[in-house]
């Protein structure tokens, strides 16, 4: 296997220059060549939408309204050209980052917001979107997906003889977190079920602060080679291969051929969160270097060599990207607090009785203010 | 104890079905009916396929069901866990199996963040009925890791049930419910006491087996034995010692009540309260360190809701603050017949 580093810029699947160029490749060409140009308009909307969705979250953490923000800016060709691969009955576990990709799966970008306002820990059905709830300790989640996608081949959701019918499981994870042992547990588990999951990890090259070589020594693809499962490493700002890359994977699971690992290469341009400060751990020449490949600017620049950018179309996504920044901040603003017995709700599924005594306890505690205050 | 009055019996129904077995073929035969009954009930764990478990628990339903429904796992707890997470997300009723309590510990963050929290964090929207057996607590004279009593580090954390049977009857009937009730439940099998036998009716339990009936059931505790001068509150592995302890004090003119408690979270406060206040005089029995243990808990809940009928303080016999010792000196670190005895002692002499 080649000996590279992990920040290592050799050997990416690329489709699209950093300038915007169209690269032919072989090997990849038949995993992107339905993409037409409507559908990379599609995704360049998807991609302009996370954005400004991402830019209003982050001031109204800003303003105070939110208690956190976790920025995606930077990553969206990973996860819009990687969403858009994904359809029924496939099933995505996210991490906590991953807003574009739940564009992709019809999530109201505005609701999610209730989770960092502080009122839910989970803001969406997982169920109706087929995409879970985002998880907090790193890695945990790839179990849970390394099940659901065992579950899905004893379903006869995988190689049903029907590819269209077929489905598989996406799992969303970042650099650090191929460092938990969960991740590997998962490696474990899925290779040897032969488990229909598409590991998919984006490289931010940032754990908060700690650069990805604080984690490996090689690539994180590498990682799949002990475990026996097929990689590809693929530049993360490149919408196009990104999303070849994974049609590829997920067909290869559908079809009942095992687990795939996709290293997305990206870069973080925004802080880990509004809590954090990059400046102490990184330089701002490093910022300007990835701006230059901006995935967004970049597939701008080819659809606009190509002819298929119009000024109508690109006004009306402004439009549509003031609206939906618009409509988060009037929404975020409309929440208000729920009622504190509300915090007593679903601990479990049947009745508990230290949780009901409590209950009963905090009502009667609530109500002996509104008492008071009726007697004065 | 198990109530048998609610809900019409299945037709139709066995002539015979009280068995004589041990606590472990009980478990077996448990695992076996939930199987038979719902498809979607697989077991998972390290060696419990052709091996049968390292306590034989499983022994037998490998080649009866299959590897595709008793699945041998990779070593790895957290996996095994999380994994079989996945799987109740997709409507399936894993059984776990943890080989020993002492190996929990990896799939301490998957239980305690993961499997006790979904509910609650999907608004309901998310089931987790997960089962966790572990073989637990010591008097098996084991090298260190295989005889802990690990109940109350995962006590502490909501979204959770945990309970432990004591007697085969209960084996069987509670492995059941714990299968259908809706929420995870760690399933403490007291490993000492695997090969007691007692009689078990297998129909009894059928009729109690939807949700509400199944977590009602396994949340309650039964009086093990009734008395009118001190009672001893006690689960699992520790029940037996009550009950001779219990036989002991009878010769010496001393009537002992004895509570098993069978579940550990929730707690049956009510029913050791009533007792508290015939008795007033409780001593809690757990092999657990007594330290920010489950007879902390019992002591303050019955402080609190029995003070003024109470004789004596609430005491409590246990482990020691300590690491589980060597197995040679397990006999005095454990709650033994004279520890409890001593206590009773103490207690009546208030």
């Amino acid at each position: 296997m080649e000996a590279l580093g992990p920040l290592s810029d050799n050997g990416l699947v690329r489709l699209l220059d950093a300038d915007g160029t169209r690269v032919a490749d072989p090997d990849w060409e038949p995993y992107a060549e339905h993409l037409t140009p409507e559908a990379l308009r599609l995704a360049w909307r998807l991609m302009t939408l996370t954005r400004a969705f991402d830019a209003e979250a982050t001031s109204l953490q800003r303003q105070g309204e939110l208690g956190l923000w976790v920025s995606c800016l930077g990553q969206e060709a990973a996860q819009i050209g990687s969403g858009t691969a994904i359809r029924e009955p496939d099933y995505v576990f996210p991490s906590y980052r991953e807003h574009g990709v739940a564009l992709t799966r019809s999530v109201d970008l505005p609701q999610m917001l209730t989770l960092f306002r502080g009122l839910e820990h989970g803001s969406w059905d997982p169920a109706q979107h087929s995409f879970h709830l985002y998880t907090l300790v790193i890695g945990a989640h790839t179990l849970h997906a390394t099940g659901y996608a065992i579950a899905m081949d004893r379903d006869g959701l995988v190689a049903s003889g029907n590819p269209d019918k077929d489905g598989a499981v996406v799992c969303y994870f970042g650099d650090g977190a191929t460092s938990q042992g969960d991740v590997n547990e998962s490696f474990v588990f899925a290779a040897v079920n032969n488990a229909p999951i598409v590991f998919f990890i984006q490289n931010n090259q940032f754990a908060i602060s700690e650069p990805t070589t604080r984690q490996s020594r090689v690539t994180l693809a590498q990682r799949a080679d002990g475990f026996g499962i097929p990689r590809v490493r693929v530049d993360g700002n490149d919408v196009i291969a990104v999303h070849a890359v994974t049609q590829w994977a997920l067909r290869h699971a559908r079809a009942g051929q095992g687990p795939v690992l996709i290293e997305a290469f990206t870069y973080r341009m925004a802080a880990h969160t509004t809590s954090d400060d990059a400046t102490r751990y990184r330089t701002r020449a490093d910022e300007e270097k990835w701006r230059q490949r901006d995935p967004i600017a970049r597939l701008e620049t080819y659809l606009d060599a190509i002819g298929e950018l119009t000024q109508e179309y690109r006004d009306s996504v402004a439009a549509e990207a003031k609206a939906l920044g618009k409509r988060t901040r009037e929404t975020v603003k409309s929440w208000e607090r729920p009622p504190m017995l509300e915090m007593f709700d679903h601990i479990y599924a049947e009745p508990h009785a230290q949780v009901e005594a409590e209950r009963a306890w905090f009502d009667r505690y609530q109500q002996s203010f509104i008492d008071e205050g009726s007697h004065a | 104890m198990t109530d048998t009055n609610h809900g019409a019996p299945e037709a139709p129904v066995r002539e015979s079905a009280v068995k004589t077995m041990t606590m472990a073929g009980a478990i077996n035969a448990g695992l076996r009916a939930a199987m038979e009954r719902d498809p979607k009930v697989l077991l998972l764990g390290e060696d419990i396929g052709q091996l049968g478990g390292v306590f034989r628990v499983t022994d037998g339903l490998h080649k009866d069901f299959g590897g595709d429904r008793v699945i041998d796992t990779p070593l790895a707890e957290s996996g095994i866990v999380g994994t079989s997470i996945g799987m109740a997300m997709r409507g399936y009723r894993p059984v776990v199996e943890i080989q020993f309590d002492g190996f929990i510990f990896p799939a301490f963050n998957q239980i305690t963040t993961q499997l006790a929290k979904m509910h609650y964090r999907s608004h309901g929207r998310i089931q987790l009925p997960v089962v966790i057996r572990v073989p637990f607590a010591g008097d098996i004279g084991a090298i260190e890791h295989h005889s802990e009593s690990i109940e109350a580090l995962f006590a502490h954390t909501a979204g959770l049930r945990i309970c432990s049977p004591a007697t085969p009857q209960d084996a069987f009937d509670m492995i059941q419910q714990s299968i259908f009730a809706p929420d995870p439940v760690l399933f403490l099998e007291p490993k000492a006491r695997y090969w007691d036998k007692g009689d078990v009716d297998t129909d009894a339990v059928r009729t109690r087996l939807d949700d509400a009936a199944a977590t009602a059931d396994i949340g309650r505790a039964r009086v093990a034995r009734p008395g009118t001068d001190v009672t001893l509150v006690a689960y699992g592995p520790t029940v037996r010692t009550a009950l001779q302890v219990a036989d002991v004090a009878a010769g010496e003119g001393t009537s002992v009540e004895v509570i098993d408690l069978r579940s550990i979270s929730p707690l049956d406060i009510p029913t050791v309260v009533r007792s508290a206040k015939r008795t007033g005089r409780v001593v809690v029995v757990h092999e657990a360190p007594t330290a920010h243990g489950v007879g902390a808990e019992i002591a303050a809940r019955v402080g609190e809701e029995a003070f003024f009928h109470l004789k004596a303080p609430v005491m409590r016999v246990g482990g020691f603050h300590m690491p589980y010792p060597p197995s040679k000196f397990e006999h005095e670190f454990l709650p033994n017949l004279d520890r409890v005895l001593d206590a009773v002692d103490r207690l009546m002499a208030h």
